[in-house]
């Protein structure tokens, strides 16, 4: 069963005056399988934070289904299996961490003593002890985004949706917040999480769909988007000079002793191979240049 | 339970905001300086001080009222923590049920905290105990509720600053609501008097609480009067939040 099933999104927000109504989602069709972390990439504008908003139940979509875990979402009983991670959190200034996180676990009516036992748990899952009794109001960026991960965990719900969660962290705090995502996957959970700093999202997603103008625009396995689209080989190799390497239809630029040329196919690297060593030269190494998730992005964009 | 929750929040936001204690702080100031108008006055000083007392207690809470509900309410959409809160298995009656506990929570303790105040001031300056005066605070709550519920319609749909204009406006039109009765007979054209009494009907008439002269001045006050005016209170209220509940619900929260 999907975690997260979304077909034929649609939503509109009514124009200044009410006049006309402006599309921002044209139909979303994504799926989150149960136990994989889901990047959902897009630019500012896109309607990321719409989508998640129409999955939290805060909008109602125009058109289309969104099921959580096999039930309507917005309903309360898809909500309580479900952490969200707002983009920007913003908390109750006057609240410290320990007591946002126990006002969460009332929200969830968790029972007093395992509400307690939660709340250091995840106080240490986070990474905030000794600065639990903190109030929001004086925590920096990144104590807010641990914060608001944490409120997002006090019920330990199975899907969690994190909007933005890289937002404001530090090098030290991406690579934590990395580290809890993969062991909160290691521990069966479903990540989904929105984001356009694409290195956090290489790192980590199963599977990552492209958002751009209301619709996705790619979706897929990041092996496959990224694999499928090998642009070329280089081949370095060294024992043979320009002249040598042109008889043999390679094309090279010289680094020291070695040469580098660019190869295009799979079939044609190896024939190359051969043609080096024919010529008594010898192979240093073959790279795959492939597309990163931002050139893929990149050009989706350009598209 | 989370509509306590929520309830048990809104609370403990209101009293650790300075605003609660400098409201309640004048609201005493101003009921101690009675002691002083008093002095200033001639004839009965026990009537001047429940007077300026009684009087003060309403101005404060009032504004207690209209601070806390406008404020507590529009924070949580400007700065947008209902997002979270609501992405929780909460339904939206509960959160705007919540809400009004805490905030009926919090006047409670501001008026309560006004009135022990008061009674002691009047028994160290007196040396009596007038026991009308919970009547006055009771009817003062139950209007202190009617505002509050009033906010909580306005910023169901509305901006902040809309919603305290709003607020403000009707506090002050339903507190001399029993004009328009007046109005009304020297209005000719059918329009306008239609108008006016759809107005006095729909609005809430705030004077039916204020019995502060019944009380400073010792005359009768029937039980029927007070019952009605509380019960006319309290279907307000209930009117109200199903109201806001009801707008509430079908709220798009972009």
């Amino acid at each position: 069963m999907a975690a997260i099933e979304i077909r034929g999104l649609e939503k509109s927000y009514p124009s200044t005056f009410g006049t006309r109504r402006i599309p921002v989602l044209r139909g979303i069709d994504l799926s989150v399988e149960a136990g994989e972390i889901y990047g959902f990439l897009g630019p500012n504008g896109a309607g990321k934070t719409t989508t998640i908003k129409c999955i939290l139940g805060l909008l109602t979509p125009d058109k289309g289904e969104i099921r959580l875990l096999g039930r309507e979402s917005g309903s309360l009983e898809s909500r309580k299996r479900l952490g969200f991670l707002p983009e920007n959190p913003y908390f109750y200034e006057y609240l410290s961490i320990r007591e946002l996180f126990d006002f969460t676990g009332r929200l969830f009516n968790m029972a007093p003593a395992r509400r307690r036992a939660r709340v250091d748990e995840v106080v240490h899952l986070v990474g905030l002890e000794g600065r639990e009794n903190t109030k929001l109001g004086k925590c920096s960026k990144g104590m807010i985004q641990r914060a608001g991960l944490g409120q997002a965990l006090v019920h330990d719900p199975e899907v969690l949706i994190l909007d933005e969660p890289f937002s404001g962290l530090d090098p030290v705090g991406r690579k934590e917040l990395r580290d809890l995502v993969l062991s909160l996957k290691q521990a069966g959970r479903t990540i989904f999480f929105s984001s356009h700093i694409l290195q956090d999202m290489e790192l980590m997603v199963d599977r990552v769909a492209i958002i751009l103008g209301g619709r996705i625009s790619r979706e897929g396995h990041l092996d496959e988007l990224v694999s499928r689209t090998v642009r070329y080989y280089e081949l370095v190799f060294e024992g043979l000079d320009e002249k040598a390497a042109a008889g043999i239809g390679l094309d090279v630029i010289r680094r020291g002793e070695r040469m580098i040329a660019r190869v295009e196919t799979l079939e044609e690297i190896n024939q190359k191979i051969r043609a080096v060593h024919g010529a008594s030269g010898r192979v240093v190494a073959m790279t795959p240049l492939k597309l990163t998730l931002e050139d893929i992005f990149m050009e989706e964009v350009a598209r | 339970m989370r509509l306590m929750a929520i309830a048990r929040n809104t609370f403990r936001e209101a009293v650790r905001h300075k605003v609660f204690y400098l409201l309640i702080f004048f609201g005493m100031f101003f009921a101690f300086s009675s002691r002083f108008v008093s002095m200033l006055s001639v004839g009965d000083h026990k009537k001047v001080l429940m007077d300026v007392g009684l009087a003060a207690i309403h101005f404060f809470s009032v504004l207690v009222a209209i601070f806390t509900g406008i404020n507590l309410v529009y924070k949580e959409i400007e700065k947008k923590t209902i997002y979270n809160i609501l992405s929780k298995p909460i339904t939206r009656g509960e959160f705007v049920l919540g809400k009004f506990t805490g905030l009926a929570l919090t006047l409670l303790a501001a008026l309560g905290s006004m009135a022990v105040m008061f009674f002691l001031f009047l028994f160290v300056t007196t040396g009596s105990f007038e026991p009308r005066c919970l009547v006055f605070f009771a009817l003062l709550y139950i209007e202190l509720l009617v505002i509050t519920s009033l906010s909580l319609v306005f910023s169901s749909f509305s901006t902040p600053i809309l919603s305290s204009i709003f607020t403000i406006t009707i506090y002050l039109v339903g507190s001399v609501l029993w004009t328009f009765q007046e109005f009304k007979t020297r209005l000719h054209e059918p329009f306008s008097r239609y108008l006016a009494t759809g107005l006095y009907y729909l609005l809430p008439n705030l004077d039916k609480f204020n019995i502060k002269n019944e009380i400073v001045l010792q005359t009768p006050l029937p039980a029927a009067r007070v019952l009605a005016a509380a019960a006319y209170g309290l279907v307000y209220v209930a009117a109200l939040l199903t109201l806001a509940v009801v707008i509430f619900r079908r709220r798009e929260l972009k």
